[in-house]
């Protein structure tokens, strides 16, 4: 048998969304990988949270869809690798993607929790959106299920190599929407081209539903604008 | 005569030239040499636009209120029922005189429609009794001795001609109403005045002298003379309302009002479906900017002037049948303003005036006329697109179509017709040929020739395909046989009907704002792309058995299994419907069209999308009997899996080629998937629009709203009387389409968040 090429390595995609304004500057695609190790109680992708499943591309097919929407990107826009937990893909594949990507001009974005650590990947990618889903340890762990070394370890990484960074973080009520945790993200994001708060919607409730899971977060409401206005304004 | 000797080219040959600087446009008719010698390039901001002035405060309440008297009196507001459609009719009618800065109507009273029986009788009878009024018997009489143009198409429709019409795999031809479509160039009259225009067709009048007198010779010297005769009627009509529009205009104003006055004529004159206004905005501009310069006129009164000359434009109306409302919801007039664009020497097209003429769609409203088309290049102002978008978001009334697409085959001075159709102002002109419904074609075909849902022969008989498998090989084989004989048929169709038209209800005014040799193009249309695309890609790549009744008629289509669909940027059924354009089209140019016209091809419904899809029966694709169609060449609704980019580039792959009237794509976007921020709404909107006419796409309506707004307008319509959407190639007012038009527009597919 022949050896594969290395860019014939495939990944695993749940889904492709042409048209992504809402993960990074300008019109982008996002790639969402399959796959995620935490259980954040609000994930509103629950249908990319096991790791079967999926479709696999490979990193050439990967590119050419991308490419074409080129003509779309602009003067900021690109690709955004998304999921699920894009760091969960085998490192190195994903590296190769990135680095097919840039070769064709195409500004990258990973969106990620930053778990598991990944220096090779933080290393190459064009800008990384950081979610601190929570800053406080217990409560980090009570969230997401996964301890927040990671996330904290990639936040110091992209601040040592000066590499452009987001922050963001969902606003759940009761949960992330007090004054001193916000304060604590922004001593935490000190670097970040900027830190992006996101309310808290029940959007994603069916697709928990559709999978027979039960939705942690039954009982708390969308945040307000009232709530994210007051928050916005701390930072 | 003032033109008699012009030795001296330097010399201005009217005084209201003082001031312009020299050019050939000076001593031949040319318009867009005036304009490219003399425009000033605009490439600021939305900044210096004025609000509504206080006069057209007034005349906008008057118009508001007639509107609703006219929709309390089931959507006519009076008939003249007198007279007949022509230029000197009608006594001079105002909306308030005192506060008019800009006059004219078509009959003696705002909103007051006319009869127009040179289309066909019947058709202008039957209107106007489904409103009430009846023709007055003076007007049947005269039409007795009076062959129309319906008249002549059917002395000589053909059998397979009638069969084809009444099938409805030919529909809306323009065979019982006017065709439209032409353009006149109605600037001419403001920057020439009527009698150097009657003067230069008298010149070629006496051209045509020299040679022998050969049929299309004879032709064309009648034609010049009904050309002149209707120029002369429209210095009659302009004097009644005490202007004299011999001589050049020398004001703004007076350049708007000679204007206007020309397209009055023209749509007083002809009642076509769609009439279009050409592209005026950057001609008047160097009117207003001169006089601004010289105080004559302030912004306010520059906006008046342009607000006052659009209300007037909003206030166009035909007499139309209930039949025809249903082919082109909402009473339009297609009042097509073309803006934008960008010169062959590289200059932005854009002016000021380009900004205040979409700018009456805030101060007078949104609404859908007149039919605001951007012409979009990728060089346009930064500053522009960003206000295009900022219109878009706010007004979802305006639509875009590629200039560096089109500026290569038509030049810098085309206008839009209709929707989608470019022709060179002042040079081209069209026969309109509605469109051919494709999909019913492939039942039609499989059923050898007998219609899916009456079962009778629609003119071309062949042994059906009706049992078992179908096989993608053999369906396309015999596919493309009946395209070869409908194509033949469409064409010759079209000859019919246009040799009649010229003949009986020739475009007398419009056509003397043409020069006297023009190109002509003959328009054919496609219903129902995507539904062949998708049938075509299920017989293909998922299993497709008919299902017959005892007649052995195909009446459903049982598909089993996933098959590639239109609208996700999957080449393997995304090159099925670009070879089907590609194919019809080649097939089309094998006819010869009537009177050396060239053959383009539009992918178009308007919003007969509604009723083709009613007259259509199941589909191999799984669309069921009489569920609409997608309009234009749209993905059929909600089969977009990928995003909008991906629908985008799926129509953008239909190869503008073969498509040279037009590709229409209407696009649903609510504004929260867009971006987060008005800024970046405005900004992502107008990176798309870059994106998809850099991809080779045509045309883009963009609707920009969330899908509850119109889910709370469909239930209560009056609380929204503005709400202004695309449908497709024009707009509409979203509260006047019928209940079933509405739901069809629901069941589009909206690009939204999760």
């Amino acid at each position: 048998m022949a050896i594969k090429k290395p860019t014939q390595l495939s990944l695993n995609v749940a889904s492709i969304e042409t048209l992504g304004t809402l993960d990074g500057p300008g019109l982008r695609t996002i790639i969402f990988f399959k796959g995620c190790p935490l259980r954040c109680k609000y994930c509103h992708n629950a249908d990319m949270l096991s790791f079967e499943g999926g479709e696999k591309w490979t990193i050439d097919s990967l590119v050419t869809k991308c490419i074409k929407y080129k003509n779309f990107y602009g003067e900021n826009g690109g690709v955004t690798l998304s999921g699920g937990e894009p760091l969960t893909q085998q490192s190195p594949s994903l590296v190769l993607l990135i680095k097919e990507l840039q070769k064709k001009d195409i500004h990258v974005v990973l969106d990620t929790s930053g778990f598991p650590f990944s220096e090779e990947v933080l290393s190459v990618v064009d800008l990384v959106i950081l979610d601190v889903k929570h800053t406080d340890k217990e409560a980090y762990l009570d969230l997401v299920g996964v301890p927040i070394d990671d996330c904290l370890k990639s936040l110091e990484y992209l601040k040592k190599i000066g590499k452009p960074f987001w922050v963001r973080q969902v606003i759940v009520e009761g949960i992330t929407d007090n004054v001193t945790q916000i304060l604590k993200l922004k001593e935490l994001a000190q670097g970040a081209e900027k830190i992006e708060l996101l309310a808290y919607h029940k959007m994603g409730v069916n697709k928990w539903k559709t999978l027979g899971l039960k939705y942690p977060l039954e009982n708390i409401p969308a945040t307000s604008k009232k709530t994210m206005d007051k928050l916005n304004a701390l930072l | 005569m003032i033109m008699a000797k012009a030795t001296n080219t330097n010399q201005t040959l009217f005084p209201m030239w003082e001031g312009f600087n020299e050019g050939s446009w000076q001593k031949e008719i040319d318009v867009r040499d005036f304009i490219q010698k003399n425009y000033t390039p605009y490439i600021g901001g939305d900044e210096f636009l004025s609000p509504i002035s206080k006069k057209s405060e007034v005349l906008l309440k008057k118009y508001e209120d007639l509107l609703l008297e006219e929709k309390k009196r089931g959507g006519v507001y009076d008939i003249d029922t007198e007279n007949i459609a022509s230029l000197l009719s009608f006594k001079p009618g105002y909306l308030d005189k005192e506060n008019e800065e800009i006059v004219g109507f078509q009959t003696d009273h705002p909103l007051k429609r006319i009869v127009n029986p040179f289309g066909g009788m019947r058709m202008a009878k039957s209107a106007c009794e489904a409103y009430g009024y009846t023709i007055s018997p003076n007007i049947e009489n005269i039409f007795n001795y009076k062959t129309t143009h319906n008249d002549g198409v059917f002395r000589v429709y053909t059998q397979e001609m009638l069969k084809l019409r009444k099938s409805g795999i030919l529909t809306g031809l323009p065979d019982a109403y006017g065709r439209g479509r032409i353009i006149g160039d109605y600037r001419r009259v403001a920057l020439y005045g009527v009698d150097m225009l009657v003067e230069h067709k008298n010149k070629d009048f006496l051209e045509l002298e020299k040679g022998d007198m050969d049929e299309g010779k004879i032709r064309l010297r009648e034609d010049i003379h009904r050309q002149t005769a209707f120029l002369k009627k429209l210095k009659g009509m302009a004097e009644m309302y005490g202007h004299d529009i011999s001589k050049p205009a020398t004001t703004a104003k007076e350049a708007i009002q000679w204007t206007y006055y020309a397209y009055l004529g023209a749509i007083k004159e002809q009642n076509g479906a769609a009439m279009s206004l050409g592209r005026v905005s950057t001609f008047l501009d160097i009117y207003i900017e001169k006089d601004i310069k010289a105080g004559i006129i302030t912004e306010l009164e520059a906006q008046e002037l342009i607000d006052q000359f659009v209300l007037k434009l909003r206030m166009a109306r035909q007499l139309r049948t209930p039949d025809y409302n249903e082919l082109f919801a909402g009473d339009p007039t297609w009042v097509t303003e073309a803006i934008g664009g960008t010169g062959t020497d590289g200059r932005t097209l854009v002016t000021r005036t380009s900004f205040r003429f979409m700018h009456s769609l805030y101060n007078l409203k949104p609404a859908p006329e007149p039919n605001i088309t951007v012409l979009w290049a990728q060089d346009l102002p930064e500053n522009f697109k960003t206000y295009c978008s900022k219109v878009s978001i706010e007004t979802s009334s305006i639509q875009y179509e590629n200039d560096d697409l089109m500026r290569p085959v038509y030049g810098d001075d085309y206008g839009i017709s209709c929707c989608v159709s470019a022709m060179t102002l002042g040079k081209q002109m069209q026969y309109f040929g509605a469109r051919c419904n494709l999909a019913k074609l492939l039942l039609v075909a499989l059923n050898g020739g007998r219609d899916e849902l009456t079962g009778e022969s629609v003119g071309l008989d062949m042994e059906p395909i009706n049992s078992g498998k179908l096989d993608y090989d053999v369906v396309l084989k015999r596919y493309l046989k009946y395209i070869d004989w409908l194509a033949k048929a469409y064409v010759n169709t079209m000859n019919v009907i246009h040799y009649m038209h010229d003949k009986y209800a020739y475009e007398k005014l419009q056509m003397s704002l043409h020069d006297t040799v023009v190109e002509r193009l003959m328009a054919f249309g496609i219903a129902g792309l995507s539904v062949c695309a998708d049938s075509l890609s299920a017989i293909k790549y998922a299993s497709v058995t008919p299902i017959v009744d005892e007649t052995g008629l195909i009446t459903e289509y049982k598909t089993e299994g996933e098959f590639p669909k239109f609208g996700n940027d999957d080449c393997r059924v995304d090159d099925i419907a670009a070879y089907l354009v590609k194919y019809f089209y080649e097939e089309l140019i094998k006819t010869k069209a009537y009177r050396e016209s060239v053959h383009t091809l539009s992918i178009l419904t308007i919003t007969s999308n509604v009723m083709y899809g009613l007259k259509t029966g199941s589909t191999p694709c799984g669309r069921k009997s009489g569920e609409a169609f997608a309009p234009g060449a749209n993905p059929l609704h909600n089969r977009e899996k990928h995003g909008a980019l991906a629908s985008l580039n799926s129509v953008a792959k239909l190869d503008y080629k073969y498509c040279r009237d037009g590709i229409s794509n209407t696009f649903n976007v609510s504004p929260s998937y867009l971006g987060k921020n008005n800024a970046t709404v405005q900004k992502n909107l107008s990176t798309i629009l870059d994106g998809y006419f850099r991809s080779g796409g045509h045309h883009l309506n963009i609707n920009v709203f969330d899908r509850e707004t119109l889910l709370e307008a469909h239930k209560v319509p009056e609380k929204f009387p503005f709400l202004t959407i695309r449908v497709s190639g024009y707009a509409v007012k979203f509260g006047v389409l019928s209940t079933k038009h509405r739901q069809e527009v629901l069941d589009r597919t909206f690009f939204d968040k999760g």
